[in-house]
């Protein structure tokens, strides 16, 4: 268009309805274009990633070679999903065994505030150092400010061998 | 909200600054030619934020940086998106940047007293090239590696000043983590910032010299909201319309992890940048320099310097016609080398993937020794064959002696171990001779290499493999090359079929094929879920 010829134009006022079709048209479009930027970077920024190959069982020790009743620290290697960052990397658990062979594995931090805890042989508790947590051989909180028992790993049982998994996020 | 905004007003005087800005009086003549400035400013912010949300999961070093963008585009749910958004956005803003100058250009609006608003714009575009080309290697595939090393070799034939650019781009003729750098920190840290002053100033000059009116255009002027931002707001929305649908349906390439061995690879630049590419080719040996740096420098400067060399009063539109002439000139010799630089482009051997899917050493087992892994795990070998380098109980089944390397050595000790090794305090392996001759088929392909991803093969692999074997399938089919071919080769079948086609395949295999001679199986449901798992994954042959 040839702008020349839009200067012969006469300056009107804008109509009040054009003037407000207007206003509401870049409002309208403005928000459009907003959303359709800011929901897809919430999505992107709160959506966990989609679930990789994780939840593997890994062999963590030999069950023979574990005391009944007495907690012993093991590790193992296992492998680490990091964001796009594959892992071999070096991890450690409790192990306590019954008499009846039943295992369970707890997670080696501290449900305080994730300090390493140790086994305390003369009281036959778990002991924070941080913060004092006490807890019982079953993982129970006994006393100090933990908020839950000891998280467990999930773990299977194939013949001799302890098999660990993930963190056992429905007990 | 009203005492809300009028604190705020008391305080800091934003809402005059803000009416100021939205009031402010524009020539009657103004229109829509006019929105493409603004367009620019919104592709430039759509960059930033983009460009922002990548970051959060970007790692900037080469390698890494390739697997987090895959990350991003595989992994994470919008992550497509949000990466076509930014690599569209580029081109979307450079044309558009282009588009604004042509306007400015057909219509003189560069002339006296706005010459400085004009070498701001020429700034602001080798701005916009310079994050394109800096953009181009962050992906870290052979395409980013490739084009930059040619873009950085470049930049070392300017006369005199090569050597240090050279140096400078971290480069010399190599490219690693020292030009990676350099680029990235050009690209997040330098450029956004010095293009966020210069548009402050570019808008700043538009605005104290006014928008350039029509030749005689003495009407009342007009107030730039709301009917010009209505403009400007439809322009913004076409734009970005085009934006979104283009990240949505055009695929952006990630290619392989830069391989600077790669011989095939044939490099080539970002699209804007081929006529330059071509242009080189008309310049041979120490006539090269002029073609990759001295003609181009020269173009920049003659479009910095058009206000000087243009200085005639302002005319009319129609009146310009060397203006139209020279910018038709320039599109006819820009679109030329553009088309003969991709009709002279070799299709790339690498698939332009966008699956981006590497092929796992697994999926390239033969289905027995996929079965043979079966009995690997079963048997628990991995007990005291521990493996990755280390020598369990047994030794490390990667690093066997090559008189071992057989199957007829292999089966024998899986039986009698003892025997065969005296002193062995390995179990003998309670299997049959075809599960015996299996499992030593598995273990002779284990190498250091492919040690980990062959033991992490998946269950539903293994499984089907060992059902295919179980059933004979091998007597007629064939993958990766082996078995028969009496039936076809089920090498990348899942390219082919989709997984109901091959369900109803077994089950009624004239159905779906009719004339064929095959036989039906009737499979358990997790038997025949394991078995079409296994064949969708097979990788085509070769």
């Amino acid at each position: 268009m040839d702008p020349e010829n839009l200067s012969h134009e006469p300056a009107v006022e804008l109509s009040p309805t054009r003037r407000s079709f207007y206003i509401k048209f870049i409002y309208g479009a403005m928000t459009a274009i907003g959303a359709a930027l800011a929901v897809p970077a919430g999505i992107y920024l709160l959506f966990p990633p989609k679930a990789r190959k994780e939840g593997d069982y890994v062999e963590a020790a030999d069950l023979s070679r574990i005391p009944v009743g007495t907690p012993e620290e093991i590790s193992f290697q296992r492998t680490r999903i990091d964001g796009w960052k594959v892992t071999s990397e070096k991890a450690t658990a409790w192990v306590v065994k019954t008499a009846d062979n039943q295992v369970t594995a707890f997670a080696p931090q501290c449900t305080h505030l994730g300090c390493a805890y140790h086994w305390d042989q003369p009281t036959n508790n778990f002991v924070c150092p941080c913060h004092t947590s006490a807890f019982s051989v079953d993982g129970k909180v006994l006393s100090g400010p933990a908020p839950r028992p000891l998280d467990k790993y999930m773990v299977k049982i194939q013949g001799n061998k302890l098999a660990i998994g993930p963190l056992d996020t429905h007990a | 909200m009203h005492k809300i905004v009028e604190w705020l007003e008391h305080r800091t005087g934003i809402q005059t600054v803000i009416k100021d800005f939205l009031y402010e009086d524009i020539p009657a003549s103004s229109g829509w030619h006019q929105v493409i400035g603004s367009m620019a400013v919104f592709s430039f912010i759509i960059q930033v934020f983009t460009g922002i949300l990548l970051a959060f999961n970007y790692a900037p070093t080469p390698g890494d940086s390739y697997l987090s963008v895959k990350y991003i585009v595989t992994e994470l749910t919008g992550g497509r998106l949000i990466r076509g958004l930014h690599h569209w956005g580029a081109s979307i803003m450079l044309i558009i940047v282009v588009l604004h100058m042509l306007q400015v250009f057909l219509y003189g609006a560069y002339k006296k007293p706005r010459e400085a608003t004009w070498m701001v714009g020429v700034v602001l575009l080798l701005i916009t090239l310079g994050f394109g080309l800096t953009g181009y290697l962050l992906p870290w595939d052979n395409r980013a590696y490739w084009g930059t090393v040619v873009t950085t070799q470049i930049a070392g034939q300017a006369p005199i000043a090569g050597p240090y650019l050279a140096r400078l781009l971290g480069g010399e003729g190599r490219i690693g983590v020292v030009t990676f750098a350099r680029f990235y920190a050009l690209h997040v840290l330098l450029l956004p910032p010095l293009t966020m002053i210069l548009i402050g100033i570019h808008v700043y000059l538009v605005r104290k010299h006014g928008v350039t009116p029509a030749v005689g255009d003495t009407a009342p002027r007009r107030k730039f909201f709301p009917e010009q931002v209505f403009k400007d707001t439809v322009g913004v929305t076409l734009g970005f319309l085009i934006l979104f649908t283009l990240a949505i349906v055009a695929d952006v390439p990630l290619g392989k992890l830069a391989d600077p061995t790669d011989t095939n690879y044939v490099p080539r630049p970002e699209w804007y940048f081929l006529f330059l590419f071509q242009t080189l080719k008309f310049f041979k040996g120490p006539m090269e320099a002029v073609g990759s740096v001295v003609l181009p420098g020269l173009a920049v400067l003659a479009l910095f310097l058009i206000p000087f060399i243009d200085r005639g009063p302002l005319v009319r539109l129609g009146k310009r016609t060397f203006a139209f002439a020279f910018a038709a000139l320039a599109a006819i010799a820009w679109s030329g080398l553009t088309a003969a630089a991709i009709s002279t482009t070799p299709k790339n051997t690498e698939a332009a993937d966008s699956a981006v899917e590497e092929l796992q050493a697994w999926q390239q087992l033969t289905p027995p020794e996929l079965e043979g892994l079966g009995h690997f795990r079963k048997e628990n070998c991995k007990t005291c064959h521990v493996g990755a380098g280390k020598r369990g109980i047994g030794p490390d089944l990667t690093q066997m002696a090559a008189a071992h390397r057989n199957a007829g050595w292999m089966v024998p000790h899986f039986k009698r171990p003892s025997q065969i090794v005296p002193g062995s305090s390995m179990p003998p392996v309670q299997l049959t001779d075809p599960q015996l001759n299996a499992l030593s088929a598995f273990v002779l392909k284990l190498t250091p290499q492919n040690e980990a991803s062959l033991l992490s093969a998946p269950d539903f692999a293994v499984q089907g493999a060992s059902i295919y074997e179980a059933n004979h399938c091998g007597a007629c089919h064939q993958i990766n090359g082996a078995g028969m071919k009496m039936g076809p080769a089920l090498d990348g079948v899942g390219q082919r079929r989709d997984r109901a086609w091959l369900e109803q395949h077994f089950v009624d295999p004239k159905s779906t094929s009719p004339g064929s001679i095959m036989p039906p199986y009737k499979f358990e449901p997790q038997e025949m879920d394991a078995m079409v798992k296994y064949l969708l994954q097979l990788p085509k042959a070769g």
